[in-house]
């Protein structure tokens, strides 16, 4: 099976009406046993809200999060569930006011209408206490869940300050992928890029390779994750790999400038570069498609 | 009897003669040049290196405070540098231009300014 960025598409579709950025990819996903046992549906990824965060580029830093909620709240159908790819909350060397921000923050998310929500760490909840916060309020670090013939792995590649998925995971994510057929819809959630991103800026897992090496005989994976703070989509081999928009503060393009300061808010335009996106699962079409949304609305 | 000690002769003045080889080498090649830098949180001191298109150099690291990462991707060197412990790193500089490093272990807030630029001119 092949898997292709239909870039026409993606080009068509962006900068239309209300929709800042929209993109649609092709992953093929499904086989015909999964087509027939799965319905289509369609689960929306949020990315970095950093809430604690305090400074100019973004001088709604309490308020942004809350429109996105608003934002999702708004969808006309709502989607079967919800991710959050990590950095919840910003980092602090305070436990006590990490516990806070994670606290603050949950309270906020639980105004979601959709209550399926699954989350996972950044390095900046984690990093510092080995992720030992971030499960006192949201569970296990790593996991994996079904849903309607798609395999889901939250992969943790922030609990240790390495940047390090380490060893043990690994043996975890290889006897999952045991289980697994190799033509299995897999998707995988996870906050740093797998690959070498930009390893100049921090943007890599230091063994994200050899969880590749995993993945690679599933010919049906695709990958989810934030840290980078815009879109971006990128193919190791068969595997697609898809970077969401933050919603704190947007990142330069990778090495687009000397150092990754975040982008200046611009009044002229506020909250560009900030949103979140939808995922379709078209499975009997084998099909992802992804829209991206700002934060104020669709 | 005699033809054992005369192979241990033999065997011995070899060694010698490796050893006197090997000190030839050492004192023909120059000495590498040392480059200490503390890390702590979250600079670098120095945070600049000016170094010469391949003249190697040795990097020695030690951290003021907690575990620190020292990680320059362009020329595939890093180090993980413990407290309490010196750490050192070859580095051949293989191109010319600006490039950076930076701290790769999340140390603390304040960690992902923590980083520098090394300069290599020909």
């Amino acid at each position: 099976m092949s898997q292709s960025i239909d870039r026409r598409e993606f080009l068509k579709l962006a900068g239309l009406g209300g929709i800042v950025f929209a993109s649609t990819l092709r992953s093929r996903i499904a086989n015909a046993a999964d087509a027939q046992a799965a319905d289509d549906f369609y689960f929306v990824q949020l990315s970095d809200p950093h809430w604690g965060f305090q400074g100019p580029p973004n001088p709604d830093a309490k308020g942004t999060l809350k429109k996105a909620i608003a934002a999702v709240n708004g969808l006309s159908d709502q989607p079967d569930f919800i991710v959050f790819t990590g950095d919840l909350t910003h980092t602090t060397d305070d436990p006590k006011e990490r516990r806070q921000r994670l606290a603050q923050f949950r309270e906020i998310a639980s105004e979601l209408k959709v209550k399926d929500v699954r989350f996972m760490p950044g390095e900046h909840d984690a990093s510092l206490d080995h992720g030992e916060a971030f499960q006192e309020f949201f569970g296990p670090t790593h996991y994996t869940f079904d849903h309607k013939g798609v395999h889901f792995i939250a992969l943790d590649n922030v609990s240790d300050p390495r940047a390090l998925i380490g060893d043990e995971q690994l043996q975890w994510l290889s006897a999952d992928l045991a289980k697994q057929r190799p033509d299995a819809n897999i998707v995988v959630l996870t906050h740093r890029p797998l690959f070498d991103l930009y390893p100049q800026w921090d943007w890599a897992t230091r063994d994200g390779a050899k969880a590749i090496d995993l993945l690679m005989p599933h010919r049906n994976v695709t990958v989810f994750y934030g840290h980078i703070h815009q879109e971006h989509h990128k193919m190791t081999g068969h595997i697609a790999h898809h970077a969401a928009m933050g919603l704190m503060f947007p990142l330069p393009a990778p090495g687009s400038q000397p150092k990754r300061d975040p982008l200046p808010w611009d009044p002229e335009h506020p909250y560009r570069g900030l949103g979140f996106r939808d995922v379709d699962a078209e499975v009997k079409t084998s099909e992802f498609k992804l829209t991206e949304f700002p934060v104020k609305g669709a | 009897m005699r033809t054992e000690r005369r192979k241990l002769l033999v065997g011995l003045s070899s060694l010698v003669g490796l050893a006197a080889i090997g000190a030839v080498g050492a004192a023909t090649q120059p000495k590498e040049k040392v480059i200490k830098i503390l890390a702590r949180k979250f600079t670098y001191s120095p945070n600049h290196l000016d170094l010469k298109l391949g003249v190697p150099v040795i990097l020695e690291f030690t951290t003021a405070d907690v575990l620190m990462g020292f990680n320059a991707p362009d020329f595939q060197v890093r180090a993980d540098i413990m407290p309490g412990k010196v750490e050192q790193v070859r580095l051949v500089p293989d191109k010319v231009g600006n490039f950076s490093f930076l701290c790769d272990i999340f140390c603390g807030s304040g960690r992902e300014s923590m980083n520098g630029t090394i300069t290599v001119s020909a």
